[in-house]
C-alpha cells in the first residue's frame, strides 16, 4: 500500500518536467490560436449578427420612410385637391357676383338712359302736341270765326262746357 | 425486445451481453485452472489459482483480493497486458555510483518462487547490485510495482518511467498531436465553421473558458486559460485511459506524484499571481480585531494556502483509484465464491451479478473521469479568482 499512499520521487520529477514543458508548449502550440480562433470566430459572428441587426433597421426605416413619404404626398395632394376645389368654387362665386354687379350695373344703365330717353320723349312729344294744339286752334278759330253767328255758337259751346258751376 | 434498434441501445446491449460472456468464460477458465487469452483482470485471478495449484499448498491457493486490487492500482515498473506478457519500461537510477538505465526486464527473480519475491540487476557500468523489493505476487512474474529497488551501501534515486508516468508522457504526446492539429485547423479554415476533431473538442473547449474561467476568475480569465485547459484535457483524458481495459490499467490521475505535481502547480500560480487584495485578505484580514487576526485567523489562512491545493490533489487521486477499487473488488469477488474452482457455480452465479455491477460502475466512472476533472479544473479557477479578486468595498 506503500506506493499508493506516498508519492514516488521519480514521479514528482518526470511530472513535473513534462507538466511545465507540455504546459508551455500547449499554450504556444495549441491554447493560443484556438482561444484565438474561437475569439475571432466569436467576434465575427457578433459583427454580423449586428450588421444584419442594423440592416433589418434600416430596412424597416426605410419602409417607415416610405410610407411616411407616401402619406405626405397622399395628405399633400388631397389638401392640393381641396385647395383647387376651393379655389374653383371661389372663383365661379366671385364670376358669378362680377357678371351680377355688371348686369345690374348695365341694367341701371339703361334703365337711367331708357328715363332719360323717355323723358326727352315725353317732352318732344308735349311740345309737338302743343304746337299740334296750337296750330288745330288757330286754324280752328280762322275757320270758325269767320262768320258771326257761328261765332256766337261757338262762345256759347265753349261756356257750356266749361265746368263753372 | 425493442421496438426501436437505436445505435446507442445497440451498443449498450452488445456491451451487456459480451461482459456478462467474458465474465462466464472467465470463471470457468478458473474451474480449470487454465490459462488463456483473456481478460486481465480476470486472469490475474486465474492465474493465481493456477501457481497455488504448482505449489500445492491451499494457502498459497487462496485468493488474495487486496493485492490483486493494489497490483492494479498502484504504479508499476511494467505494464502488464494479460498472462505472461508485460511491456518492460526504461528503470532509471541515479546513484553515488553514478547513472543506470536499464529495461525492467533486465530485472531477474532469483531463487524459487516460495521465500524470495525480489528480483535482481547487476549492472556492467556502476558495478552496483540492485534489489527491486516485491510483494509475493511480483514473484509470479506479476506486476513489478514502483518504488522498491534498493542496493547495498548505495543511495538510489529511482527516476524510472513508470507506467504512470508512462501513460503521462502518452497523454502529453497524445495531447500535443491532438490540439496542435485542431490548432492548425483553426489557422487553416479561418472563422468558418468547424470541422472533424475541433468541432468535437470545442463545445468542451468554451465549456471551460465560459462556464468555468470567465465566472470564476473574471477579466483576468485568458492568463490561465492555458494552464486550465491543459489541467482539464489532460485529467480527462487519462481519467479515460485509465478506464480502457486490457491495456494495463493506467491509474494515472490515480497516482500522487502526479497529482501532487498538478496541485502544486496550482498553488504556485495561485500564489504568485496573488495580488495585494489576497495576501491582505490572508495576511492581515481587514475589519477583524487584531488579537483574533494574530492568534485565529492568519494561522486558519495560511494552513488554509497549503490545504486547498492539498484537497485538490487527494480528491482526484482518491475519486480516480476508488473507481478502480469498486471494478476490481467487484471482479475479486467472483473468484472469492468461486474459490479457486472448487465452486465455479457459485463463481458463475456471483459472475453475473458483479458484471451487471461493474457495467453500471464503468458508466458512473465515465461520469467521473469528467466530473472530476471539471472538479479539479473549476477549483483551480476560484482558487485563481480569489488570488486576482480586486477588491470591493
Amino acid at each position: 500500500m506503500g506506493a499508493l499512499l506516498s508519492p514516488a520521487f521519480g514521479t514528482v520529477i518526470w511530472a513535473s518536467i513534462a507538466f511545465i514543458v507540455v504546459l508551455l508548449l500547449m499554450r504556444r502550440m495549441a491554447w493560443g490560436p484556438i482561444l484565438k480562433a474561437l475569439n475571432d470566430r466569436e467576434e465575427s459572428i457578433t459583427a454580423a449578427l449586428n450588421e444584419a441587426e442594423k440592416a433589418r433597421q434600416e430596412m424597416a426605416t426605410l419602409s417607415d420612410e416610405n410610407e411616411r413619404l407616401l402619406k405626405e404626398a397622399r395628405k399633400e395632394r388631397d389638401s392640393i385637391l381641396t385647395e383647387a376645389r376651393e379655389t374653383a368654387t371661389q372663383m365661379v362665386a366671385e364670376a358669378r357676383a362680377k357678371a351680377q354687379a355688371e348686369a345690374d350695373r348695365d341694367l341701371a344703365n339703361a334703365r337711367d338712359a331708357i328715363a332719360v330717353e323717355r323723358k326727352a320723349a315725353v317732352a318732344e312729344l308735349k311740345a309737338e302736341v302743343a304746337s299740334l294744339s296750337i296750330d288745330i286752334a288757330e286754324r280752328l278759330m280762322r275757320q270758325q270765326l269767320e262768320r258771326n253767328d257761328e261765332q256766337q255758337q261757338l262762345v256759347n259751346k265753349l261756356i257750356d262746357e266749361s265746368p263753372l258751376n | 425486445m425493442f421496438k426501436r434498434h437505436t445505435p446507442i441501445r445497440s451498443f449498450v446491449l452488445t456491451v451487456f451481453a459480451a461482459v456478462v460472456a467474458w465474465g462466464f468464460v472467465s470463471a470457468q477458465d478458473h474451474a480449470h485452472g487454465a490459462h488463456g487469452g483473456h481478460a486481465d483482470v480476470a486472469e490475474h485471478a486465474a492465474e493465481h489459482a493456477h501457481e497455488g495449484d504448482h505449489h500445492g499448498s491451499h494457502d498459497e491457493a487462496e485468493f488474495k483480493a487486496g493485492e490483486f486490487i493494489v497490483g492494479h492500482i498502484a504504479d508499476a515498473h511494467d505494464i502488464h497486458l494479460w498472462g505472461h506478457t508485460h511491456i518492460p519500461l526504461p528503470v532509471i537510477l541515479w546513484t553515488s555510483e553514478g547513472l543506470d538505465i536499464a529495461m525492467s526486464s533486465s530485472f531477474i527473480a532469483e531463487g524459487d518462487h516460495h521465500g524470495h519475491a525480489d528480483r535482481t540487476y547487476h549492472s556492467e557500468s556502476t558495478g552496483v547490485h540492485y534489489t527491486m523489493h516485491g510483494s509475493e505476487k511480483q514473484a509470479h512474474g506479476e506486476t513489478i510495482l514502483a518504488g522498491s529497488i534498493t542496493a547495498e551501501g548505495v543511495d538510489v534515486l529511482d527516476l524510472s518511467i513508470t507506467k504512470s508516468v508512462f501513460g503521462m508522457l502518452l497523454i502529453m504526446v497524445f495531447m500535443l498531436w491532438l490540439f496542435g492539429s485542431i490548432a492548425r485547423s483553426y489557422k487553416k479554415r479561418g472563422t468558418v465553421a468547424p470541422t472533424g476533431m475541433a468541432n468535437a473538442l470545442e463545445p468542451l473547449i468554451i465549456f471551460i473558458r465560459d462556464e468555468v474561467a470567465k465566472p470564476a476568475i473574471g477579466k483576468h480569465a485568458d492568463k490561465y486559460l492555458p494552464f486550465l485547459l491543459t489541467v482539464f484535457f489532460f485529467t480527462f483524458f487519462s481519467n479515460l485511459l485509465g478506464l480502457i481495459p486490457f491495456i494495463g490499467g493506467f491509474n494515472i490521475t490515480g497516482t500522487l506524484g502526479i497529482t501532487l505535481v498538478m496541485a502544486t502547480l496550482v498553488f504556485l500560480i495561485t500564489n504568485f499571481t496573488g495580488n495585494k487584495h489576497y495576501w491582505g485578505h490572508v495576511l492581515w484580514m481587514p475589519g477583524v480585531p487584531a488579537g483574533v487576526k494574530a492568534l485565529i485567523l492568519t494561522p486558519i489562512e495560511v494552513i488554509g494556502l497549503f490545504l486547498k491545493p492539498t484537497v485538490l490533489m487527494i480528491r482526484l487521486t482518491a475519486n480516480i483509484t476508488a473507481g478502480h477499487i469498486i471494478i476490481l473488488a467487484f471482479t475479486s469477488l467472483i473468484f472469492i465464491f468461486g474459490k479457486g474452482g472448487e465452486e465455479a457455480v457459485a463463481g458463475m452465479g456471483i459472475g453475473v451479478f458483479s458484471t451487471a455491477f461493474m457495467i453500471f460502475m464503468y458508466l458512473l466512472e465515465l461520469l467521473v473521469a469528467f466530473l472530476q476533472a471539471f472538479v479539479f479544473t473549476l477549483l483551480a479557477a476560484l482558487y485563481f479568482g480569489d488570488a486576482k479578486q480586486e477588491a470591493h468595498h
